[in-house]
């Protein structure tokens, strides 16, 4: 396996996040449209480190199954964690001014969805698409 | 103890840069003998080795002048700075194998040989980590201001029609620069419409899309209108699973539409001239 995490601490890393995902998804054969949802969730889930833990990383991995192949994002991080769990998954909840579409966008772009944040620890998100 | 390494490494310049040259191809990192000749290669090593020599006979000043020459173009061939480490401290290995062989150094004069090379091979660390970054810096900073111009340029197309097309990623400084070449541009041109062409940003995600949002009505108040144009299939897919709102913003598929589109608003059309 490849290198597959890339640490996030500025904002150029978001940059090298989305392509390493870019390049595990076409590997996998993604058309062009999950491509996309791909990277663009990758570029929310590192903004958001970025934005509110300052620093983490994300961790992107080729995950298989008996039936299907897919792609796994991992994004940690030791920041404050969050707060309301329900709140930030509600469409239009922002607490830096912003549109409040990222946590739950990236649900909808993606397969499955997983968020654990405890404020001492930070936040752990879990999401994969499944190839079809 | 200085003088006796001098003369040997004088003596011996030519063993030491080939035995210098196979240590160096076998340990340094193969990106970079890939990328070159041979013969450039060999004439590479032949002066990296004449700089570290050149320590012993020039000043502090003509050393450092010369190190800053020599890292510069290390780094336009691309280089990585591990070689140059790598190269000094395989420089000292070679010499003290060299002297032990021909007994110029034993038990008792080594505390002094070792001290003595410390003192030689150290400052030249230093000045040559220091050369290489300082033209590494140079570089960056170089392409900073080649991508700053880059990156928003304002076009005016027709009469009060203007176009920005934006390419690459959009991070927060250029973000401000967008909205500031718009501003600037809308008001000095005098433009009743912009298009911002957006074909070339690989991916819009809520804060790209934030951004076109606050640049889109920052431009409604001052008196122009803006259009989204370039928009790609994939994105305008992904704009949706997002759920980003753009009923606020006009958007088009292509530039060309866009220009139609805003021609039609300005009251004007293009028209074949007949024979």
């Amino acid at each position: 396996m490849m290198d597959s995490s890339v640490k996030i601490i500025n904002e150029w890393d978001i940059v090298a996040a989305r392509q390493l995902g870019r390049n595990v998804a076409k590997e996998l054969g993604f058309g062009t449209v999950d491509q996309a949802r791909i990277t663009t969730a990758i570029s929310e889930l590192a903004r958001n480190i970025y934005l509110y833990a300052g620093q983490g990383e994300i961790t992107i991995e080729k995950i298989e199954n008996e039936a299907k192949k897919g792609i796994i994002i991992i994004s940690r991080d030791a920041g404050p964690g969050i707060s309301d769990l329900r709140k930030v998954m509600e469409d239009g909840f922002s607490t830096s001014g912003g549109l409040g579409a990222g946590l739950p966008g990236v649900k909808r772009l993606m397969d499955e969805f997983s968020i654990e944040s405890d404020p001492r620890k930070g936040t752990l998100i879990q999401s994969v698409k499944w190839l079809r | 103890m200085r003088k006796t390494i001098y003369q040997y490494v004088y003596s011996h310049n030519d063993e030491i840069l080939n035995e210098w040259i196979e240590l160096i191809r076998k340990e340094a990192d193969e990106r970079a003998i890939q990328t070159m000749s041979d013969r450039m290669f060999v004439k590479t090593c032949a002066e990296f080795v004449e700089l570290v020599i050149s320590n012993f006979s020039e000043s502090v000043e003509a050393f450092h002048d010369r190190a800053i020459e020599f890292s510069e173009k290390i780094v336009r061939l691309g280089w990585p700075l591990t070689m140059m480490t790598d190269g000094l401290r395989l420089f000292g290995q070679i010499v003290e194998e060299g002297m032990k062989k021909e007994g110029n150094i034993d038990h008792n004069s080594y505390v002094d040989f070792a001290s003595e090379i410390n003192n030689w091979i150290f400052p030249m660390y230093k000045t040559i980590t220091q050369a290489y970054t300082t033209s590494w810096e140079r570089t960056v900073s170089l392409q900073k201001i080649a991508l700053q111009e880059l990156t928003a340029p304002f076009i005016p197309i027709f009469d009060k029609i203007s176009v920005m097309p934006l390419i690459g990623t959009i991070d927060t400084e250029r973000a401000k620069q967008i909205m500031e070449n718009l501003l600037e541009g809308v008001v000095s041109h005098r433009a009743e419409v912009v298009l911002i062409d957006i074909t070339g940003v690989p991916v819009v995600d809520t804060m790209v899309a934030h951004h076109i949002i606050q640049a889109a009505e920052a431009v409604r108040l001052v008196g122009a209108k803006c259009t989204i144009v370039g928009i790609r299939p994939e994105i305008a897919q992904t704009i949706v699973n997002l759920g980003i709102n753009l009923e606020d913003v006009t958007t088009t598929s292509t530039l060309k539409k866009g220009v139609e589109q805003a021609l039609t608003l300005t009251s004007r059309k293009i028209v074949e001239v007949q024979e």
